[in-house]
């Protein structure tokens, strides 16, 4: 429905972001509004509250420079990406305009950047294991295809050189299916945007990606879609052109900040530390696009990073997405500064579908136990260091001085890799059998027999 | 006023209309689309509807039509083995008729209109009938669903028939009034019963934590808080595959959508070990995924338990979990704050107290109207932000329910599963529950249960004095009670929800397993006065074979094995 809608120049109040329009046509929530500025600047924004005189427009681009002489027009239509399978090799904006000086994207289709949630009778339970080539994610917390497994990590930490190693090494075994990868930045710096366009410039990935960037000094509103614009390319490649979509969203924090920022403009009731209430539904609208559906071929796997504010881990940024996302990989400051490289908490971290996508026929047969008696001895190991500090080492019985040294020993052997290391599964297990070496052979409780005689005894 | 009128306003998930005028919660229908909504403010001429569906693109202007019904449930056969929204949609219809995703403005009723059933009468025409009273049956899958006089009802049955009938087509006739096998019932009010009792029998569920330790009542309420990863849902999903209720209603309640898939794959596979039927045939399931809109999630835990008050009608054990109530405080909070209501708590509206009392007191073992004793056991997941149960819906809920099974990142970390904590877990149930252990299980159980619970506190005790100063410095005796306790936790405890075999653990395995540790304890407690070392006491095969027994095929013969060997090698050791 393409009619010539009015344009209004009755701006009430400006607010924050925030526009108040007195209009006479309804105007339909969450439609799309272009203002243009008395200097010819144009600006584009979306209905946040739609009543019979007024409307409350949000505007994109922040409302710096709109006064009550500006020009509102209504465009009669809710936000829509255009995608084609062009966009594959292409490197846009957070608003999705290109930015690598190559042409327009010609839509094949336009589609709702809200996307609407897969029917829960639709959708096919992930189980095809990714090998990352990481010790600690592929032994102890396996990424299955359609998961959504966010990396939880704080400043200073390397998470997105885990994040790039990922996504350089990432594989399904045995299957050369069409493979893309969405990277949505969201509020990163200009330094770090350099970093991944490098990076993904010198492995190639960038053939086979397509890029969304909303730097930190763009605007905190246009942040809101960036991701929903990214996921919906994701969905088209995933379920209509069959591909396996990797997606790389960076920073879930700054997302939330632009959310919490919005809210107040809005003079909401705030929720949690003045997040808004709606924040678990909102994330939730971002995170639940990933999955797989019964009878398509392609998948929508998410790996979401997310900077823990003051490293703190219930602060509702990491609280409410490890509620919707099927667990996290948490980074350790401590590992970190102990010059391990990959610092991954195992400890703290968790794969959920890692049941479906380990085992004979899919991993190895002895993977689950393998994985769980390395968290116990582990576990175990760290306790004893906390004693050792108090008592000594000496005083620990000749068992338990075993465990403390297998703590070391799995943390520089297991977690330790390079930064190009792609390991196998089988060479991760195989680690982790010769690790269980320095045990005795009663402290090997989570293991069944046969594994034991058949792996540890070879 | 006339029940048509126009939208006002738009705001998210809140639409404002004119010109109807409605009752509370009436449902109405809005915009050009037809979406589903429901009244919850009247104010003036306007009237304030939450939107079951995303609202986007909708404009004011657009009609606003009320149907003058509350929000209600279809009842009658064909509501197990269904998956539902939070507004009772059938999602396998809804897939068909719209695709993989979940578009807006599409309905689907409840119950299947086509499907015939054999319905066989009771009662004969001439018959007085009162309320809730059974006038016939019929087979839904392999469960006798019968059914009743609705509530509101009762007179002289003038006709009754025999024979295939869909829902919708009249099987009796009861005082001038048609009766289809199908009713309506308004979700936010509870179904009425004649008499309720107070619990005395426990729910089994096989997981020995629950049922030894810590034992929820049939009719009875649990409560399960826990940070994420903690096991929740493993935990609520082991109880709805393994507890003795007849029926089981499961709400997913703003989770994850590939969660509740996977519950879809494993369901129709799994075996229910009482009746060897497949799990799904007593299950009904409410799939209402955290992106899915708020304002059904929201209506979905009253969906689930009207149908679960339903069953329990009808003189069946039903047990209903909600995974989690949690999300279900944030749907309300998240309308409230659109409502712009004056926010009480960490912004929860200032009824989130009564809401939840309001749901959990809809548990209860009761004498339905048709004479039989039925029960709803509610178990309710809570998802505390950061883990910390000092929150609103925590408190909220523990001032209401009797259980608290409180769950343990500790644990997980160390893999300890189920991550129920035994020190701070508790059960107000355990006295009233006493005597049917003690009558139906063994005599010693109560007290069993007690001393095991005892050493695990002692275990506590000594962990801290350990911390300090090393086991070493520990005496015999004490340090007994650490292996001990080592086996309550390890052994007992700690159960594998993927092994074939360690997965369900009937009561009597229960009652062995715990025996066979307390008699470790009194015969190595006399081994050690004989002087045996506790490294050789520890050391004994017949320990190494009791603690593997539980995984193999054999498990009852082998512990009765273990139980043998004990008497004979303490024995050597001069017990």
């Amino acid at each position: 429905m393409v009619e010539v809608s009015k344009e209004y120049k009755t701006v009430t109040q400006i607010a924050g972001p925030l526009v108040f329009v007195e209009k006479t046509e309804p105007i339909g929530y969450q439609e799309l509004v272009s203002v243009r500025l008395s200097d010819g600047t144009m600006k584009r924004g979306q209905v946040l509250d739609s009543s019979d005189d007024i409307v409350v427009v949000q505007i994109f681009e922040g409302t710096s420079g709109i006064d009550k002489d500006a020009t509102v027009r209504f465009l009669g239509e809710t936000m829509k990406m255009p995608v084609s399978k062009d966009m594959v090799g292409r490197i846009l904006s957070g608003s999705g305009q290109p930015l690598d000086g190559g042409p327009e994207i010609v839509p094949e289709k336009k589609l709702d950047i809200n996307g609407a949630a897969i029917n829960p009778w639709a959708r096919d339970s992930p189980s095809d294991f990714i090998q990352t080539g990481i010790s600690t994610i592929d032994g102890m917390n396996t990424l299955v295809r359609g998961q959504k497994l966010p990396i939880f990590s704080a400043s200073g930490l390397p998470h997105n050189e885990l994040a790039l190693q990922i996504a350089r090494q990432a594989k399904v075994r045995g299957s050369e299916e069409d493979f893309a990868v969405v990277f949505i930045a969201m509020g990163i710096t200009n330094e770090e945007k350099h970093m991944f366009m490098k990076e993904f410039e010198r492995t190639g990935a960038l053939k086979s990606a397509v890029v969304f960037l909303n730097l930190a000094d763009d605007p905190a509103v246009e942040r809101i879609s960036t991701p929903r614009l990214g996921l919906t390319t994701a969905e088209y490649l995933a379920f209509e052109l069959g591909m396996h979509v990797l997606v790389i969203m960076t920073d879930v924090t700054n997302y939330c900040e632009a959310l919490r920022q919005v809210g107040a403009a809005r003079e909401e009731v705030p929720g949690r530390r003045g997040y808004p209430g709606y924040m678990y539904s909102d994330l939730a609208e971002l995170y639940e696009r990933a999955g797989r559906i019964k009878g398509k071929k392609g998948s929508v796997t998410q790996i979401p990073i997310l900077s823990m504010p003051g490293d703190d881990i219930t602060h509702p940024i990491p609280d409410l997405s490890g509620y919707i996302t099927e667990g996290q990989i948490v980074m350790s400051r401590e590992l970190h500064r102990n010059g391990i490289y990959p610092p991954v908490n195992v400890s703290s971290s968790l794969s959920r579908l890692m049941g479906g996508g380990t085992g004979a026929g899919k991993t190895r047969e002895d993977h689950k136990g393998v994985s769980d008696q390395l968290y116990a001895a582990y576990a175990e190991g760290k306790d004893l260091r906390g004693l050792v500090a108090i008592v000594g080492k000496e005083s620990l019985s000749a068992k338990d001085q075993k465990l403390l040294d297998f703590a070391d020993i799995f943390e520089d052997r297991i977690v330790r890799q390079g930064i190009d290391e792609d390991r196998s599964i089988e060479e991760t297990l195989g680690i982790a059998w010769e690790i269980f070496k320095s045990l005795d052979l009663d402290q090997i409780t989570r293991i069944d027999r046969k594994y034991i005689e058949k792996y540890l005894q070879a | 006023m006339s029940n048509e009128g126009i939208i006002y306003r738009v705001a998210g998930p809140v639409v404002t209309a004119i010109g109807i005028s409605p009752r509370m919660y009436d449902v109405v229908q809005v915009g050009d689309e037809k979406l589903m909504g429901e009244v919850i403010k009247i104010e003036g001429d306007r009237t304030i509807i939450q939107v079951y569906e995303n609202t986007s693109g909708v404009k004011p202007g657009e009609p606003v039509v009320n149907t003058g019904r509350p929000l209600a449930v279809e009842l009658g056969p064909g509501l197990l083995h269904s998956v539902y929204d939070g507004i009772q949609r059938p999602l396998k219809v809804l897939n068909e008729k719209m695709g993989d995703f979940i578009l807006r403005g599409v309905t689907a009723p409840g119950l299947d209109r086509e499907k015939k059933w054999d319905f066989e009468p009771v009662v004969k025409e001439g018959d007085i009938v009162s309320p809730g009273q059974v006038i016939g049956t019929v087979m839904e899958g392999t469960m006798l669903h019968k059914i009743m006089v609705p509530p509101t009802l009762s007179g002289k049955v003038e006709k009754i028939n025999k024979g295939s009938f869909t829902v919708e087509e009249t099987v009796a006739v009861i005082d001038g009034t048609d009766v289809i096998m199908m009713q309506r019932w308004p979700v936010r009010t509870p179904r009425p019963v004649a008499e309720k009792y107070q619990p005395e029998v426990p729910l089994q569920t096989g997981l020995r934590v629950l049922d030894t330790m810590f034992p929820l009542a049939k009719g009875g309420a649990a409560a399960i808080p826990g940070g994420f990863g903690t096991g929740k849902t493993v935990t609520q999903q082991s109880l709805a595959k393994w507890s003795d209720a007849q029926i089981v209603v499961y709400i997913g309640c703003g989770e994850r959508g590939n969660e509740m898939t996977e519950v879809l794959t494993e369901f129709p596979e799994l075996e229910d070990p009482r009746s060897g039927n497949p799990l799904m045939n007593r299950t009904v399931l409410i799939a209402n995924t955290s992106n899915m809109p708020v304002a059904a999630r929201e209506a979905s835990v009253y969906t689930g338990m009207t149908i679960a008050e339903y069953y329990r009608d009808m003189g069946y054990h039903v047990a209903l979990m909600a995974d989690s109530t949690s999300r279900w405080a944030e749907a309300m909070r998240e309308i409230s704050s659109r409502l712009e209501e004056m926010p009480g708590e960490e912004g929860y509206p200032a009824y989130l107290a009564g809401r939840l009392s309001e749901f959990y007191e809809r548990a209860c073992i009761a004498k339905s109207l048709c004479g039989e004793d039925g029960s709803i056991s509610v178990i309710g997941a809570v998802s505390p932000p950061g883990g910390d149960i000092s929150e609103p819906v925590s408190q909220n809920t523990l001032r209401i329910v009797r259980v608290f099974w409180a769950l343990d990142t500790k644990l997980r970390e160390r893999r300890h599963f189920p991550t129920i904590n035994w020190l701070t877990s508790y059960t107000l149930y355990d006295k009233q529950l006493r005597e049917w252990y003690a009558k139906n299980v063994n005599e010693e159980f109560p007290s069993l249960r007690e001393w095991a619970m005892q050493t695990l506190q002692k275990e506590s005790e000594l962990q801290e004095i350990v911390q300090l100063v090393g086991s070493d410095a520990l005496s015999e005796d004490k340090k007994l009670i650490l292996e001990v306790s080592k086996m309550i936790r390890e052994v007992f405890l700690q159960q594998n929800a993927y092994h074939p075999v360690d997965t369900f653990c009937p009561l009597d395995r229960q009652y062995q397993m715990l025996r066979l540790i307390k008699k470790f304890s009194d015969l190595a407690d006399k081994a050690l006065i004989a002087g045996a070392s506790i490294d050789k006491i520890v050391a004994i095969p017949a320990r190494q074979r009791f603690i593997r027994a539980k995984f193999e095929e054999t498990i009852d013969e082998e512990l009765a094995a273990v139980d043998k060997d004990f008497d004979v090698q303490f024995k050597e050791l001069g017990a």
